[in-house]
């Protein structure tokens, strides 16, 4: 049978008005992004103690979502899981969308944004951060070519060679990411080859997770839902995903708690680190891994499936953000390891918990980020045939 | 043709008697040490591998609430307090550490460590920080991008970020609003072979608790310091070797 696509009717009001407020919104985050700029990044909550605030957790969980999100279409190229093959064309145009806004945010966020040209011309390749350069605009390429070969009938043969491309290439940028944070010896948080295969598995699921919402805020628009049968077949794959990286969690913490040099931090975020401790236990814990598990796995009925979904997916976006932030904010405003078995104290908040409370321009600029990704989605889905037929026939049937 | 060696030699020798005046008169006006003069580098001479600069510091004279480092050092290359710690530039700052059995305190300053291996030159997407071939560790700030890598991967959280517009900068340390800063062991006085503001100061005002020198050299003091007694390196389980070593710690 021959999938046939179609673009994103925009006959609901409901499609404008979100298409404002994300334009809205962007213009919000340039603005931000801009006052920064000219006033120094003091204006932000961002200090010499945690150097990385609020924009890059936006930034990590959009890039990890957008490798994530390429699931549904390397299921189908890859794994022949036809089920999901109307789909693929879009979980491609998320996955560019979800890393464009989550560069944007990144590259704004730069002390000198104006000095991009420099970051794409000169490179130190012994740095991991100048590797992930690489992986991020390299994915974008290879994403529009694994796009193009589905899109153009003479190149369809093609689809499973870009496609395992892309698959592969997403892996290493995951690794990549991950990585930003695992060779990092100086902070003992950080430091642990578990944030490769950590970082992996929540971009999986993370993306997953996404990928449900988004189509689902499709569905509303146009009216193009998921058939059923996608629905459980994906409620089941977000819910073995977030199992798996609930395991690799525990076992990031738990040997944790075995090195000693970095039991204190992994204590302090477990038990006694305030807002880092609530999030963790509430966010990850609760609502990133046993509400969605409880969702997917306990409540067997077949009635409100797709709402179970949808909470399920929420709550892991909600859960994973909660996630990155105890990550990149408690793993650096922990003081380090200098002096063992020393207590320190300076004028330069050695030996103290840093303070960080992320400010307004930090928001704004995280929330252009998903704007840009979303404005991008309603704007190519509106003139290139993305959305499948079917989903629409099956829901009017 | 012919009028034109006459009138070139005039106006060159016209020229060559201007430059010696204005010499004379910037040596005599500026106070210009003509011992530094004759040990300063020419442009086009680099730093060289034969050359480590490194600083020890003996904790023992390192006095509590000594500071003039840390003051000699913020004058020097204008590092303002505007207020607002969390965000002001610290390239060395004074730590006070309290031993957990036994409550003896040291008191030492903390900056950059000048690595030989330094993870904040190996986390660099663009490669602004680099070591210089005599052990100098520094950020080109023309080709920071600000991302601040560099601060998450020091060791010695040794690093400023310069958060704000600047103003009244010193001609011999230029500093930019966006990129990251740390100690450059104020290679302006080291190349014309001075030692860096601190340890001036910390001989003028403190205890004179620094030597500054070239490892290398074997018959330099610190060569001989180091040789003669104990110390060590901040976090040398990362095994770094650090241009900056401790004693009395």
């Amino acid at each position: 049978m021959n999938q046939h696509y179609r673009i994103l009717a925009a006959s609901s009001p409901f499609y404008y008005v979100l298409a404002l407020a994300l334009v809205v919104l962007a213009l919000f985050g340039l603005g931000a992004a801009h006052y920064v700029d000219s006033e120094g990044h003091w204006v932000t909550g961002m200090n010499n103690q945690v150097v990385w605030g609020l924009p890059h957790v936006f930034a990590i969980s959009l890039i990890l979502s957008a490798s994530g999100s390429l699931n549904v279409a390397s299921m189908v190229t890859l794994f022949g899981r036809t089920l999901y093959s109307g789909w693929s064309r879009f979980s491609g145009l998320l996955a560019i969308s979800l890393l464009l806004g989550g560069l944007l945010v990144l590259v704004l966020d730069l002390g000198r944004p104006d000095r991009l040209i420099i970051a794409m011309t000169h490179y130190n390749f012994k740095s991991i951060f100048a590797w992930n350069i690489f992986l991020y605009t390299g994915f974008i390429a290879v994403a529009t070519i694994y796009l193009w070969f589905m899109f153009e009938r003479r190149m369809n043969q093609y689809a499973k060679v870009a496609g395992l491309l892309a698959f592969g290439w997403r892996f290493v940028l995951t690794a990549g990411t991950g990585s930003i944070f695992g060779f990092i010896i100086a902070r003992q948080f950080y430091h642990s080859a578990m944030m490769v295969p950590l970082f992996i598995v929540l971009s999986l699921s993370l993306g997953t997770a996404v990928f449900i919402l988004v189509t689902r805020m499709v569905g509303v628009l146009s009216g193009s839902f998921m058939k059923p049968e996608i629905t459980f077949s994906l409620m089941r794959l977000l819910g073995i995903l977030i199992a798996l990286e609930g395991f690799l969690a525990c076992a990031f913490y738990l040997t944790g708690l075995y090195t000693a040099a970095r039991y204190d931090v992994v204590l302090f975020v477990l038990m006694n680190g305030g807002i880092y401790t609530f999030l963790f236990w509430a966010g990850q814990a609760v609502l990133g891994t046993a509400v969605p598990l409880g969702l997917i796995f306990l409540m067997k009925t077949e009635s409100g499936a797709s709402v179970r979904l949808v909470t399920a997916a929420v709550s892991k976006v909600i859960g994973s953000f909660c996630f990155l932030y105890v990550m990149v904010i408690a793993g650096q405003g922990y003081p380090q390891l200098m002096f063992p078995g020393k207590q320190v104290r300076s004028a330069f908040f050695d030996g103290v918990v840093a303070y960080y409370a992320p400010s307004w321009p930090e928001l704004a600029l995280g929330l252009g980020g998903v704007s840009v990704a979303g404005i991008i989605i309603l704007a190519v889905t509106r003139v290139l045939p993305f959305l499948p037929v079917e989903a629409q026939r099956a829901r009017s049937s | 043709m012919s009028s034109h060696p006459v009138n070139a030699e005039t106006v060159d020798s016209k020229r060559r008697k201007l430059m010696v005046a204005a010499a004379a008169a910037s040596l005599a006006g500026t106070g210009f040490n003509l011992v530094e003069l004759a040990m300063a580098k020419t442009s086009s001479e680099a730093a060289s591998k034969l050359v480590r600069w490194g600083l020890l510091i003996d904790t023992q004279k390192c006095g509590n609430g000594c500071d003039a480092c840390v003051s000699a050092c913020n004058v020097e290359h204008n590092l303002e307090d505007l207020g607002r710690p969390e965000t002001d530039a610290q390239w060395i700052r004074k730590l006070d550490l309290v031993d957990e059995q036994t409550s003896h305190v040291d008191s030492l300053p903390m900056l950059c460590q000048h690595c030989e291996h330094p993870p904040c030159v190996d986390v660099c997407p663009t490669g602004a920080s680099f070591r210089r071939d005599d052990g100098i560790v520094l950020v080109d700030k023309h080709t920071c991008i600000g991302c601040r890598y560099c601060m998450i991967a020091c060791p010695y959280k040794a690093r400023s970020f310069v958060h704000e517009n600047l103003t009244n900068q010193r001609p011999w340390s230029p500093r930019g609003k966006g990129v990251v800063e740390s100690c450059t062991f104020c290679t302006h006085r080291v190349d014309v072979g001075r030692s860096p503001a601190c340890v001036e100061a910390c001989h003028a005002e403190g205890g004179g608790a620094m030597t500054f020198g070239d490892m290398m050299n074997p018959e330099s003091e610190i060569s001989l310091s180091l040789k003669s007694e104990p110390s060590r390196q901040i976090r040398g389980d990362l095994r770094l070797n650090t241009g900056v070593r401790y004693r009395n710690v």
